[in-house]
């Protein structure tokens, strides 16, 4: 019996090793080379980062708390929500894990925005394009199915240990749900209503901020609202990459067995995940609430 | 007489992967069932030649699949055709670059939608307001041109609302203020009132008589209803599976069916509401005694002011008051019903 039959036929180990070593000197070149640059380019993120963070960390827990409220009044006009968040954070200063929540609160606010900025553009232009759609669909699923481990890697490698980098990590993993459901709604989006805007003259530039973008609403918010979920998800993996926050102190649990710290951070990220996802979700139906329904005979 | 609007010459529009190669089996001959069956290519429409007058109401009408809504789309190039000229003003549409057919498309030419086709995101006001605002018009323009129109259509005190919470009616009034709007002189509609309730139907014809009156605008209007075509028609195009099978006005489409789909269309109708006195007259006489009748009146008209004074007799007179001829009672009734050898009236009798 020939060999490859019972052995399966892999490379050697030296060819093995020399394509490792390859590839990883090749792209710690490329890192020397080009890490200050790269750095640079993320410098406007990280001044906007530390700002809000440190906004957040400054003001008075009350201020926070009511500028908190306004927001949530002036997406969802829900009074129990209100009540929910007051109680939330409250019981949040009480245990002592008011700097880390803000710290937290200020990443996840920053990743979301980035994920919509740079998500819905994506989106848009894979509901224009199957070609482009045939593209970017199996990238997103390689992302959402990466461990979060691995492309950490060459992110650290590239940007070292921080804030940068750790906002990189979750976008990366959070990022999909509003590129998909952007893509999603627009595709949905009534070619009937479609045909009337084109019918009227409109550009298509017109077209898409004016009917397709505004139609599709409801369905992108539903991505955002997933798009945080899974970036809280990722307040812990972020934390082992120098993110500040309530990742922290769970990581410092698991080494230490602190059960009582682990469960009280814990709840703290849960306890924001609520009022993110009622939140967005509520502002979610409000705009939803004209749409659907159109014909009545 | 009016001037020409709109000039369709020898359109063709073929659906299917090559209609290139496919237009010359059709001009050869081939019918729309083998073009389907042995060469997977849909004719949509065939050599459809049709002049449109300023100011009138033109509709188009022919049973589902017959090629209307193809052939409304060609006027503002939502379709493109296989080959054809469609001439707006002495202008072929189909010549227009991008931005010209927009404009076009902008001024020149709005659109109503069987299913109304309304933002559900915007309130009825801003439906309104669409048109203007694909235009670039100014806020204060367009506020003081939505309020007017929310008015003219009926929908005043409904500018807050959703059209998603609308009836049917309302919702297609919202569409033809949307239209109207834009001060398009070429109004568009493809079975704008279809989707309604007869009832609701009938008074959204009226309105737009009555709009039109006023507007003078050039409507190519789509149906499959004869009685709406007679009712709003002042011509009438037949279509029948992308072919022009027929056009006239109303009275020659009634009287001279142009074949058996034709005439399958006008057997049900109500004569006496279509066919003008004049047509049926009879060479004027000295001694006629009985009342006076325009030449332009409808049968129906006639027969009851002829009833309504127990005449036997009516002189009809035309524009200028001048006798042209006369008609009995008789003559009304004969010509409001159908033919003897229509074969559903013996049935009746049965
Ligand atoms: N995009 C298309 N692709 C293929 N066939 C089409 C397309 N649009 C219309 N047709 C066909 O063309 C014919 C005319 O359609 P249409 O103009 O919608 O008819 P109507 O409005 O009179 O009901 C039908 O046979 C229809 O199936
Ligand atoms: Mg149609």
């Amino acid at each position: 019996m020939p060999s490859w039959l019972t052995d399966f036929p892999q490379l050697d180990r030296a060819t093995l090793v020399d394509l490792r070593r390859g590839l990883d000197q090749a792209y710690r070149g490329f890192s020397r080379e080009f890490g200050a640059e790269i750095e640079a380019f993320f410098d406007p993120l990280l001044f906007f980062l530390v700002w809000f963070e440190r906004l957040l960390i400054n003001a008075p827990w009350w201020v926070v708390i009511i500028g908190v409220c306004a927001l949530v009044w002036a997406l969802t006009r829900s009074w129990k929500l209100i009540i929910g968040v007051v109680i939330a954070f409250l019981l949040i200063g009480f245990f002592g894990m008011w700097k880390d929540t803000m710290s937290t609160m200020a990443i996840i606010t920053v990743c979301t925005l980035v994920s919509i900025v740079l998500g819905v553009p994506i989106g848009i232009l894979m509901a224009r394009s199957n070609r482009v759609q045939m593209v970017v669909m199996p990238i997103l699923d390689v992302m959402q199915t990466m461990p979060a481990f691995v492309y950490l890697i060459p992110v650290v490698m590239l940007l070292g240990i921080g804030k940068v980098p750790g906002v990189i990590a979750v976008v990366i993993y959070a990022i999909p749900p509003v590129i998909r459901l952007t893509n999603l709604g627009i595709r949905l989006v009534d070619r009937e209503v479609l045909e009337a805007a084109d019918a009227f003259g409109a550009s298509p530039w017109q077209r898409l901020v004016r009917v397709q973008v505004p139609l599709a609403m409801p369905t992108i918010m539903a991505g955002v609202n997933q798009t945080i979920m899974m970036a809280l998800a990722m307040v812990v993996i972020a934390a082992m990459i120098g993110v500040k926050g309530l990742g922290q102190p769970v990581l410092q649990s698991i080494t230490n067995q602190y059960f009582t710290q682990g469960l009280l951070n814990g709840l703290a990220i849960v306890a924001l995940a609520i009022v993110f996802d009622r939140v967005s979700q509520a502002y979610g139906k409000r705009m939803q609430k004209h749409h659907g329904g159109t014909v009545h005979g | 007489m009016a001037d020409l609007k709109i000039r369709i010459e020898g359109l063709y529009k073929i659906f299917g992967p090559n209609p290139g190669a496919a237009i010359e089996l059709v001009r050869d001959g081939v019918s729309k069932q083998e073009m389907l069956d042995a060469h997977d290519h849909v004719v949509g429409l065939k050599d459809i030649n049709l002049d449109m007058t300023d100011q009138s109401i033109q509709v188009v009408m022919g049973l589902s699949g017959s090629g209307k809504s193809t052939l409304i789309r060609h006027i503002n190039r939502l379709i493109e055709p296989t080959a054809g000229r469609v001439q707006v003003d002495g202008r072929d549409v189909i010549e227009m670059s991008k931005d010209e057919l927009r404009d076009f498309r902008r001024h020149r030419a709005s659109m109503v939608f069987q299913r109304f086709a309304l933002m559900p995101h915007r309130t009825v006001a801003q439906n309104v307001a669409f048109g203007l605002n694909i235009q670039g018009l100014e806020r204060g323009e367009v506020d003081a041109r939505v309020t007017r129109w929310i008015e003219r259509i009926g929908l005043g005190g409904y500018e807050a609302h959703y059209p998603g919470h609308l009836s049917g009616g309302m919702q297609q009034r919202v569409g033809i203020g949307r239209a109207l709007a834009t001060d398009a002189d070429i109004l568009l509609m493809d079975e704008a009132f279809s989707a309604l309730d007869p009832l609701i139907r009938y008074d959204m014809q009226s309105a737009l008589l009555d709009l039109q009156s006023e507007l003078k605008k050039t409507i190519v209007f789509i149906t499959h209803d004869l009685d709406e075509a007679l009712r709003i028609g002042d011509s009438i195009a037949i279509l029948r599976d992308g072919e022009m099978v027929q056009q006239g006005d109303p009275q020659s489409i009634v009287l001279n069916p142009a074949d058996d789909y034709v005439a399958d269309f006008v057997k049900d109708i109500n004569r006496s509401k279509v066919i003008k006195v004049a047509t049926i007259m009879r060479p004027p006489a000295n001694d006629t005694e009985g009342p006076t009748v325009d030449g332009e009146m409808l049968l129906e008209d006639v027969a009851r002011i002829m009833t309504g004074e127990g005449a036997g007799w009516a002189r009809v007179v035309g524009g200028s008051g001048e006798v042209v001829g006369r008609v009995s009672t008789a003559d009304v009734m004969g010509s409001m019903v159908r033919q003897a050898n229509d074969d559903d009236t013996v049935q009746a009798a049965q």
